[in-house]
């Protein structure tokens, strides 16, 4: 096996919230080899997106973060801050739903691209004008001179979503974190993304990481796909056997909810109730109280993460049961 | 017979201004451009387009909460009274709405109780002993138990807080609601819970749906009828079915083809250059040319009328018998 890009090991976060203090990553193992596609997905609140939050160190002073984050064999938790510039945009960029709060309102977009460029390559001046014109072309915005001159403002959603990513390119990151990229963008513009997307992949070899409640989304667009629930990964699989064979009962109702737009009009399988508050968590499995086939020991303790087959993780005890 | 919602030649035109004031000229934005449709007792009408292209404000045109520049709404064969006066308060009544974030339609200060009796009072109907019961028994309806009636809204999920605002846009009895992306604020598996709901409820009280939203998807799962949007214009309209599996117009093609899937197997993908034109700049002829593959000189100069294709579907298209099959149909 390769040696990974990026590993966590155990990660886990828990919020203080002055009163108490609330877990809400319970011990994520994730492996990210270099120029791999990876999916994450799950409901609001599952811990998707806090997972790279806190894998780069960006949760701020209320969160406690515990395990390891390795990046070619070194931790980065608890890695001083000059360590972690290192490799925030250099090595992992990340990309955020809403393109237009993530640019700054104030400054035209050629200055917040050659602040970028400035921070991980030292360009200034005419460099940086021409490398921040290449790399908008990069990303298919026509008249690239004039676009630096905009502000965010002066431009859609889907054209300051490629700012976003040619912003994040300027470092010439190993891997890309993409947090529901194509969330607050229209059908057709969404589809524009990710084809940018994997053309700069397929061109770059940069690794991806895009997190997404849209199963349709991730399984275009990656070659595995983690299932989140709850701040645990409940199913990690090879995309096709995800959706071709999905063995986690959380994994089997989330496609059984999402209606389709060809063949015959069946009634949506909804999964009864609602996500378990991270602070209210039932005991033993999260999913049990919403699973059709839990049976007494669920609720006994956490399942462990079994091996099916090779690359196939699922954390359920009726697991191999239900795959036959 | 009478249809329970019929909208003819709609328009809605806003004086916008271009460039910062007191500079820059006063342009028109035509927001709804010439809509029309009908939508019988207990049938669903699906809405759907990108961002922009007309279907909320479509939407409060038939209800009355924006003015209409010229056209016409019926209700039940009646013109709809003009905007704030006691017939259209009376009708009011009948037609009813649902946003898209249910927090932000509920009061925060108030309780769900409060909130779902709140209507019959401004309606002056029942008395408080009567309301509570009337509440109680349509919080049941929505799939809330009783315990819930002194709960506020933010102690609730997304997915309860949507089935109060439906609870209580149901609670004078309509005879049609208006749902603007009812869904899009919540997770899938709630989505399938409250969509599962608007289904039993039609069934159970005869309601009709006008339904708009951009999950294409959804929108096949709920509708009877669906209607296309592209810069305030109808441009195609038809059976769910058909239209999703076959779509005659070139834009329900790349929409259709711009959803991912997930299951294996991909379709060839027709991804549009360019973007939606702002509405002040409408491009003359039809206005989806720039961005249509098959655009030829005709498209350009002659705007293309929503006409009926023979298998009772209608496409705003001149091509729309001639073009290719092949290309992400």
């Amino acid at each position: 096996m390769a040696e990974p890009l990026v590993a966590l090991k155990g990660l886990t976060v828990d919020f203080d919230t002055g009163k108490r203090v609330v877990r809400a990553l319970h011990g994520i193992d994730l492996e990210v080899t270099a120029g791999e596609a990876i999916g994450l997905v799950g409901e609001s609140g599952c811990g998707k997106s806090v997972t790279w939050l806190a894998a780069l160190g960006l949760l701020g002073k209320s969160a406690r973060i515990g395990g390891q984050v390795l990046l070619g064999g070194r931790n980065l938790v608890g890695a001083p801050v000059a360590k972690l510039e290192h490799v925030r945009g250099r090595r992992i960029a990340m990309i955020f739903q809403d393109p237009s709060s993530s640019l700054n309102p104030v400054h035209r977009i050629g200055r917040q691209l050659g602040e970028a460029l400035s921070l991980h390559l030292g360009l200034g001046g005419g460099a940086a004008e021409a490398e921040a014109r290449r790399l908008l072309d990069r990303v298919h915005i026509a008249d690239a001179g004039r676009r630096l001159q905009d502000y965010p403002h002066e431009l859609s959603g889907g054209m300051n979503q490629r700012v976003m990513i040619a912003m994040a390119l300027a470092g010439q990151p190993d891997l890309l974190v993409a947090d529901e990229p194509t969330t607050a963008l229209d059908a057709t513009i969404q589809a524009q993304i990710l084809e940018l997307l994997g053309e700069i992949r397929r061109e770059s070899g940069m690794a991806m990481v895009l997190i997404s409640h849209d199963l349709g989304v991730v399984a275009e667009n990656t070659d595995r796909v983690c299932v989140m629930y709850a701040g645990r990964i409940v199913e990690d699989a090879p995309s096709d056997t995800i959706f071709g064979a999905p063995t986690h009962p959380y994994t089997q109702g989330l496609l059984a909810a999402l209606p389709e737009l060809e063949g015959p009009r069946r009634p949506l399988r909804a999964i009864a109730g609602v996500v378990p508050e991270p602070a209210n968590l039932p005991p033993g499995c999260s999913f049990a109280p919403r699973c059709e086939r839990a049976i007494a020991d669920c609720s006994r303790a956490p399942p462990l993460a079994a091996e099916l087959s090779l690359g196939h993780r699922v954390a359920c005890i009726r697991a191999a049961e239900a795959r036959a | 017979m009478t249809a329970l919602l019929e909208v003819s030649d709609l328009v809605r035109k806003y004086e916008v201004r271009r460039g910062a004031w007191p500079f820059g000229q006063v342009a028109t934005l035509q927001a709804v451009d010439g809509v029309s449709f009908r939508l019988e007792a207990g049938r669903t009408l699906g809405l759907v387009g990108e961002s922009g292209c007309g279907k909320t404000t479509t939407a409060k045109l038939v209800l009355g909460l924006v003015p209409i520049t010229s056209g016409s709404v019926t209700i039940a064969g009646e013109p709809l009274p003009p905007i704030g006066s006691m017939e259209w308060r009376a009708i009011r009544r009948r037609m009813q709405m649902v946003y898209q974030d249910p927090l932000g339609a509920l009061d925060r200060r108030l309780s769900v109780g409060r909130q779902v009796m709140e209507p019959l009072a401004i309606h002056g109907i029942g008395e408080p002993k009567q309301r509570r019961d009337k509440a109680l028994a349509m919080l049941d309806a929505v799939g809330l138990a009783a315990h819930h009636f002194d709960r506020y809204p933010h102690e609730l999920s997304g997915g309860q807080r949507q089935r109060i605002v439906l609870g209580r846009a149901l609670i004078l009895d309509p005879q049609l609601l208006v749902c603007d992306e009812p869904i899009s604020a919540l997770d899938v598996s709630i989505q399938a819970q409250v969509v599962n709901l608007l289904l039993d409820l039609q069934q159970r009280l005869g309601l009709a749906y006008l339904f708009i939203s951009h999950d294409l998807r959804m929108v096949r799962q709920v509708s009877h009828e669906v209607a296309v949007m592209y810069l305030g214009r109808i441009v195609e309209q038809g059976d769910p079915d058909r239209l999703f599996a076959a779509p005659a117009h070139p834009y329900t093609r790349a929409l259709v083809s711009a959803i991912p899937v997930a299951r294996r197997g991909r379709r060839q993908r027709l991804v549009l250059a360019g973007e939606p034109p702002n509405p002040v700049d409408r491009p003359g002829g039809c206005a989806f040319h720039p961005r249509c593959p098959f655009a030829v000189e005709r498209c350009r100069v002659e705007t293309p009328a929503l006409r009926q294709l023979g298998d009772g579907r209608q496409a705003a298209c001149h091509l729309a018998e001639e073009l290719p099959k092949s290309l992400a149909a």
